[in-house]
């Protein structure tokens, strides 16, 4: 498999991949990455050598399956300033979020505190889908929701937030880092609040996790949700922090061997597991250096545009987003025109779990852009292998091609 | 491994977990190198949604000849079994009293289908369980054993289920790669296998719907894998699940079962009173359960791990546990035959010299169990 590995570093150039001709220049990083070359040669040995089953530790391919875990644990938990124990690995970040949410709401209904049943649960309307969903399939089995809406920068105001709080609230969730506008919310301060009025806060950090810091204890974050395929990191594969102290409580989705101390059965990946310590390690270490030039690249992209493309406008706040995101719209342009336009480059509309979807962006209607606005959007994702070449590649691209189409749009029929 | 100064080692626990197959080691890596998230409409993503497509087409052919459409790409067994019996959503689940936890947790409330001391469900009990209550009922019954090897009635089963209106679950987990699947001959609505049990990479699974019986999603979101699993697909773990699906080869087991043939034979030569669980039933050529009447089966293990074997004393997610296992209980197996009972579970790989060194291994350890058990004798 060590060839393997050349393999990869040799697929990450952008001039050599065998799936298509001319590759297009990848920034849709809040979809997927690719997996940094250095997490893989961690992961390769837990595939081969190290096959053992991580749960069999009454002989030793299982116990190094089991000790590599543990240190992949613990990587995890450093990035958050979490406890190991307080990590449980998930396939990936849609069940961490499931299991966050239906895992909190779950325990409180079978276990009543004694006074007040807590049974009311508020989700930002720009949540993921697969927050929302989990909310929507709680709201079926009689929970109370409340889908708050943002500001027009997509921050959440925490007076509007403090409203929605009430003696039955059990669950705040609020995505950290934005997957389609890139908006940071202000953690710590939604974190105080929960905690003063005795709610839980949970924070979907798929986007966040590995590309800013994150202090679960400063911020009082309850539950956090990661993805493994976010950070350079393997797909198939994410984690949830769980707070112990104090004691935050879940039932579980999956159970069975009562792995994950009986909150996530199923034998653990351990190739997998390893890859997102591995990765959640390299991006603890490069993490500052990483977000200065990528957000030098991503400044540089917009800069090009708005100087090229009349009209081009930014959708949420400016200052307080990830380094490598950004979500634009251009006016007149449908998005999925300018997408097929340029196929040198591959962006996106938005979330990949809806972008075949032909709805107008759920998250950009909640800024308050038009149908035909959001319709004119899409979301550009700067990564860890992004070069300058490839930004001022696209910028240029992405500028000619809707100049075409503006003037397409304006030609007599 | 770790401790390099053993010079042998033997890997007979397969049914924990089988190494990745060359040409699924293969196909991961190049996922891995085809980057791309299925869900993405550009170029990337439409190279990622075919190859989850051809890994559709590749699964189901492990079953014989079942729909691709019906294939349900999850994290692994433990998820497809709680995706089937959660999914469907019928009144009365009944399961047998030998399944794996992954399915006798997921409904703590299910109904047990009892089994004879062959480890094989009654199937009277069955019929009767099913008659007495008319609500719609889903059965869940694996294919093999993964503990014993031992192989159920499947047919019969899902004749009985399909008699009285019920659906029926089949945990074929232990069962695929080592003996031809069929899903039409199996009869089950549902199926359930893993990537890392016949050499695919671990943290993959699915659940295989064999016809259009409706599934309520476990994991909420994306509109993934039909909108009946969310969540970003895990591209290489499927690339290599498929790899492994058309890399197993059912009629290499026919050289691993004259190798475990051989070992229970020496066994029963070398020690008399040594029983093999289920040995009376039709098993899985790879499997064999042994006692080693008066030695805990922990002690066993250790022994044997000490000198390079490596074996289970059950099965591995609870190997960790203390406990008698259930499903030797539920075959009335003494709870002194019981405890002194090992898993060994071989694999396309395993050699002779594998097997001679885990007779070698075992005999000394009998010898001196013996030795220490007719000096308490005489004490």
């Amino acid at each position: 498999m060590t060839s393997l590995l050349a393999d990869s570093r040799r697929r990450l150039s952008p001039t050599s991949d065998p799936v298509v001709n001319t590759p297009p220049v990848y920034l849709d990083s809040q979809s997927t990455t690719p997996i940094d070359p250095r997490v893989l040669e961690a992961m390769l040995p837990y595939f081969t050598e190290h096959f053992g089953n991580p749960h069999s530790t009454s002989h030793t391919y299982g116990r190094v399956a089991a000790e590599a875990i543990e240190r992949a644990r613990t990587e995890v938990a450093a990035l958050i300033h979490a406890d190991p124990r307080e990590i449980v690995f998930t396939s990936g970040a849609t069940e961490a979020n499931n299991l966050a949410i239906k895992g909190a709401a779950h325990f409180a209904r079978a276990h009543p505190q004694s006074g007040q049943e807590r049974n009311h649960i508020v989700a930002l309307q720009t949540e993921h889908k697969c927050v929302l969903e989990s909310c929507a399939q709680l709201e079926r089995e009689g929970f109370g929701v409340t889908y708050l809406p943002v500001e027009p920068n997509g921050l959440v105001s925490l007076a509007a937030l403090e409203g929605a709080l009430s003696e039955r609230t059990l669950l705040v969730a609020v995505m950290a880092a934005h997957n389609e506008i890139g908006v940071i919310q202000p953690l710590a301060e939604i974190g105080a609040l929960c905690r003063s009025r005795g709610v839980l806060f949970h924070t979907d950090a798929a986007q966040a996790f590995g590309k800013i810091p994150l202090d679960v204890e400063g911020m009082k974050i309850d539950l956090l949700s990661i993805s493994g395929h976010k950070i350079y990191g393997p797909k198939g594969v994410g984690a949830l922090y769980i707070r112990r102290r104090p004691r935050v409580r879940l039932l579980p989705l999956i159970d069975g061997g009562g792995q994950e101390r009986g909150l996530r059965s199923g034998t653990l990946p351990t190739p997998l597991c390893v890859g997102l310590g591995r990765a959640a390690a390299i991006a603890g270490a490069e993490m500052t250096g990483e977000a200065d030039r990528v957000r030098r690249l991503r400044d540089r992209l917009l800069k090009n545009l708005a100087r090229n493309v009349p009209g081009v406008r930014v959708n949420g706040d400016l200052e307080r987003r990830l380094p490598g995101s950004l979500n634009l719209s251009f006016p007149e342009i449908p998005a999925l025109e300018l997408i097929e336009a340029v196929p040198t480059i591959a962006i996106s509309t938005g979330s990949a779990c809806t972008s075949a979807s032909v709805e107008p962006s759920y998250v950009l209607r909640a800024l308050g852009l038009s149908d035909s606005l959001a319709n004119a959007s899409i979301r550009i994702g700067l990564g860890r292998f992004t070069t300058p070449a490839e930004t001022d590649f696209a910028a240029d691209a992405l500028a000619a091609a809707a100049a075409r189409l503006a003037q397409q749009r304006h030609l007599p029929t | 491994m770790r401790r390099g100064r053993v010079e042998e080692e033997s890997y007979l626990d397969w049914n924990a977990t089988a190494p990745l197959r060359l040409e699924a080691a293969s196909a991961v890596a190049d996922a891995m190198g085809r980057w791309g998230n299925p869900s993405s409409v550009h170029r990337r993503g439409r190279a990622a949604r075919q190859t989850i497509e051809r890994a559709h087409e590749a699964i189901a052919a492990l079953l014989g000849n079942a729909d691709p459409n019906g294939v349900v790409f999850v994290s692994g067994g433990t998820e497809a079994n709680h995706l089937a019996l959660l999914g469907t959503g019928r009144e009365r689940v009944l399961v047998s009293a030998v399944e794996h936890d992954s399915v006798r947790s997921a409904l703590p409330a299910a109904e047990i289908i009892p089994v004879g001391p062959d480890g094989i469900v009654i199937l009277d009990a069955l019929d009767q369980l099913l008659a007495v209550d008319l609500r719609p009922a889903l059965v869940s019954v694996m294919y093999a054993n993964n503990e014993t090897g031992v192989l159920q009635p499947v047919a019969d089963i899902a004749a009985i289920a399909r008699r009285h209106g019920a659906l029926f679950h089949c945990d074929a987990v232990q069962a695929a790669g080592k003996v031809a699947l069929n899903a039409e001959a199996i009869g089950a609505n549902l199926v359930s296998l893993s990537a890392h049990k016949i050499g695919g990479p671990p943290g993959t699974g699915a659940l295989i719907l064999t016809d259009d019986t409706e599934l309520a999603p476990l994991l909420r979101g994306g509109g993934q894998e039909r909108r009946r699993r969310a969540g970003t697909e895990n591209l290489p773990g499927i690339a290599g699940f498929a790899a492994a699906a058309a890399a197993a080869e059912v009629s290499i087991y026919d050289r691993v079962r004259a190798l475990r043939d051989g070992l229970e034979a020496e066994i029963a030569a070398i020690a008399p009173e040594a029983v093999v669980i289920g040995a009376a039933a039709p098993r899985l050529p790879n499997t064999s359960a042994i006692a080693m009447p008066g030695v805990a089966a922990e002690t066993q293990v250790m022994a044997l791990d000490l000198d390079g074997v490596m074996v289970s004393a059950g099965a591995a997610c609870s190997s960790g546990k203390v406990g008698p296992s259930h499903v030797l209980a539920a075959m009335r197996v003494d709870p002194g035959i019981a405890s002194s009972t090992i898993r060994v579970s071989l694999g396309w790989s395993t050699s002779e010299a594998e097997i001679d060194h885990f007779l070698r291994v075992w005999t000394a350890l009998y010898r001196r169990g013996r030795g220490v058990a007719k000096g308490a004798l005489a004490a």
